[in-house]
């Protein structure tokens, strides 16, 4: 694969710019040189919806920002003419608040992918940071853009969110008053969240995207069975024996993926564009009003499981910071996985029981406290008074601190269990299944 | 796998809608294809709530898309000065009106999308007569509301049972309830279309873009599985 054979064989256009720009050499070492195992199975299509889902955000996003007003007192104004009174401009304003939190969903599935197959393990470890750090960034740029449309819940999310940093000892009211640049959430503060949301956050993203893609290339792609292709190359050409050029099978195959993931996206703009309030919260059709605190709060869905665990954790001699820091460490544990899996086998299809038990444990842990995170801790009321130690206490609340515990245990066993689970032989080569 | 998807269907209950303290509503029979329903609606909006309440995202243009013509709109529905293409917009100020209710009267552009249809339809029937407050009415479904009832011309006066929680008529009005029901289902489908004036072209619209994209999904499987052919 090297740079100077295909530039040498091109004429015309082609040759001219290859002469001048390294434009074949690129499309054969990204795409119809890139080598990917033959055995992906659908979960590895969520990286190529993600990309396809930012590139869709920044699209949607320049038109919105054409008619948006970022300014306290016309911006939820402007997001109601950008409804009614811009061609289309509904369309546009729904494909952004709906692939908001596609984004999402297929960030989570393209994780789980990652978790079930182990492709952190050695030598993906820098991939899959840079993984975690567009999932940080992600978030950021998701609560920025939720000030935006300054419903009652974009600004009383902001308001607690925000809030957050005033538990950190010490400088944690001079930082709070710093994000906001007022005593509360206000104009500079809406300003500011729409040049993080419109500039600062989708530059660090391409940027993040970028290096990852370049990790990837790097180090090739894992594959369902976690086994490296490279070791079995052909003799005459070094090419992998089970590896494909993603252009034009996986193109190919990643659009059949593609066109079901638009009629599923097509399906929720036009007919269900709120999801019935989890996509775009009713609150959030009430303008922001710093005197009226709605009755209750909650982030948007993607939110709710980290937001479930800084409610879960008790506060320590009056302070909300040991919350606070559990919430974080939440989402920072992800980027110490490839260290904390000791297991000798990627995949889990080789990983044994143990291990499986822990994912699925992991995964439940997940979907419960990012529901119970929508909802009141009082949900499911009280315990009676006579039961013993929780007597009184919320049973949402209890039941989102077991999971909790398992949510945190996941990682923090992970060494111990990761190396004791019974592991099944590893094929050499991949299985197609 | 499958475990995990019945779960989180399991989990999926009914959204974090505004209105879901525990009042029960009644479900509001309408329908935004009902083009005369939306018209009576939209007369009913302008001539009685629209002197306290703006509509100030909504047009009075936009009431072309549900049958109206120009010149139905400019003779019975615009206030004196107002062109076509300009919003419903009210004079009360806001600090008036703060003085006078206590509270500034909503804009009403989105309150469907706020507060649901259902909340709409029960709230405009659960006014009754409640001499302990100063303006004399009280709400069923918005408990010590600042609105007094402005359709009780139309619907009479309604009394509490305080013990059942179900109310009656005291007084009657011009409507029998049959009648009065109807006015508020127009009412209430006229304010869910104003919500959203686009929603019905985009539902339309979404037939045809999922109809589209079911047939390219048909050439890209072909064209996966054309390529596939040669993987083993």
């Amino acid at each position: 694969m090297s740079k100077k054979d295909s530039s040498q064989n091109s004429t015309g256009l082609i040759g001219w710019i290859d002469e001048r720009f390294p434009l074949s050499s690129f499309i054969k070492n990204h795409l119809t040189g890139y080598y990917a195992p033959k055995n992906f199975n659908f979960w590895y299509l969520f990286g190529a919806l993600a990309l396809f889902v930012f590139v869709m955000q920044i699209l949607t996003g320049i038109f919105l920002t054409m008619h948006y007003k970022p300014d306290a007192l016309q911006a939820f104004a402007s997001v109601e003419y950008i409804m009614r009174d811009v061609s289309f401009g509904w369309l546009i304003r729904y494909m952004h608040s709906t692939g908001s939190s596609l984004f999402f969903v297929v960030i989570y599935l393209h994780m789980f992918k990652s978790l079930m197959y182990g492709s952190y393990q050695k030598p993906r470890e820098l991939l899959w940071i840079f993984g975690v750090a567009i999932f940080l960034a992600l978030m950021a740029e998701a609560f920025f853009g939720y000030l935006l449309p300054w419903g009652q819940m974009s600004y009383w999310g902001a308001q607690v969110i925000v809030n957050l940093f005033t538990t950190i000892p010490f400088i944690g009211p001079d930082l709070a008053q710093w994000v906001r640049g007022d005593y509360l959430i206000s104009d500079a503060t809406l300003n500011r969240f729409f040049a993080f949301h419109v500039i600062a956050l989708p530059l660090a993203l391409a940027g993040l995207i970028f290096t990852h893609l370049i990790a990837l290339h790097e180090v090739g792609s894992n594959n369902p069975d976690g086994v490296e292709i490279k070791d079995y190359k052909d003799k005459k050409t070094g090419i992998p024996l089970d590896g494909i050029p993603f252009h034009p099978y996986y193109t190919v195959k990643d659009l059949v993926g593609l066109t079901i993931f638009l009629i599923v996206f097509a399906a929720i703009i036009f007919f269900a564009p709120t999801m019935g309030g989890y996509f775009l919260e009713a609150n959030n059709f009430v303008p922001a009003n710093p005197l009226v605190t709605p009755s209750h709060i909650a982030p948007v869905w993607y939110f709710t499981p980290f937001y479930s665990i800084l409610r879960a954790v008790p506060p320590i001699l009056n302070s909300q910071f040991p919350g606070v820091a559990a919430m974080g460490l939440s989402v920072v544990i992800f980027a110490f996985v490839p260290w904390l899996d000791k297991s000798p086998v990627r995949s889990i299809r080789y990983k044994g029981i143990l291990y499986k038990k822990w994912l699925a444990a992991f995964v439940v842990s997940f979907i419960i406290l990012g529901y119970l995170g929508t909802v009141p801790s009082t949900i499911w009321g009280q315990f009676p008074s006579v039961t013993p130690f929780l007597g009184g206490s919320d049973i949402a609340l209890v039941i989102a601190r077991i999971f909790t515990i398992i949510y945190f245990l996941f990682f923090i066993l992970m060494p111990i269990y990761s190396k004791k689970s019974i592991t099944n032989p590893v094929p050499t080569r991949v299985t197609m299944r | 796998m499958k475990k995990v998807i019945i779960l989180i269907l399991l989990l999926i209950q009914s959204p974090l809608i505004l209105s879901s303290e525990d009042i029960n509503l009644e479900q509001a029979p309408i329908d935004l294809s009902d083009q005369p329903s939306l018209q009576k609606g939209a007369r009913t909006f302008i001539n009685y709530c629209l002197n306290c309440h703006s509509a100030k995202y909504m047009r009075y243009n936009k009431l072309l898309d549900i049958g109206l013509s120009k010149k139905e709109i400019k003779d019975n529905l615009l206030f004196t000065g107002k062109k076509i293409g300009d919003p419903m917009e009210i004079s009360m100020q806001t600090e008036e009106s703060k003085i006078w209710f206590g509270a500034t009267p909503p804009d009403l552009s989105v309150v469907a999308r706020s507060r649901g249809s259902d909340w709409i339809y029960s709230y405009m029937k659960g006014f009754y007569r409640d001499n302990s407050r100063e303006i004399g009415w009280n709400n069923l479904v918005y408990v010590n509301s600042a609105m007094p009832h402005i359709l009780w011309e139309l619907q009479g006066e309604q009394e509490l049972d305080k013990n059942t929680g179900n109310l009656s008529i005291i007084k009657a009005g011009k409507l029998n309830q049959k009648e009065y029901d109807a006015v508020i289902t127009d009412l209430t489908n006229f304010i869910t279309y104003m919500s959203e004036p686009d929603q019905l072209k985009r539902k339309k619209m979404g037939f045809y873009v999922i109809g589209f994209l079911l047939l390219l999904l048909v050439l890209t499987i072909n064209l996966k599985k054309e390529f596939w052919k040669d993987v083993k």
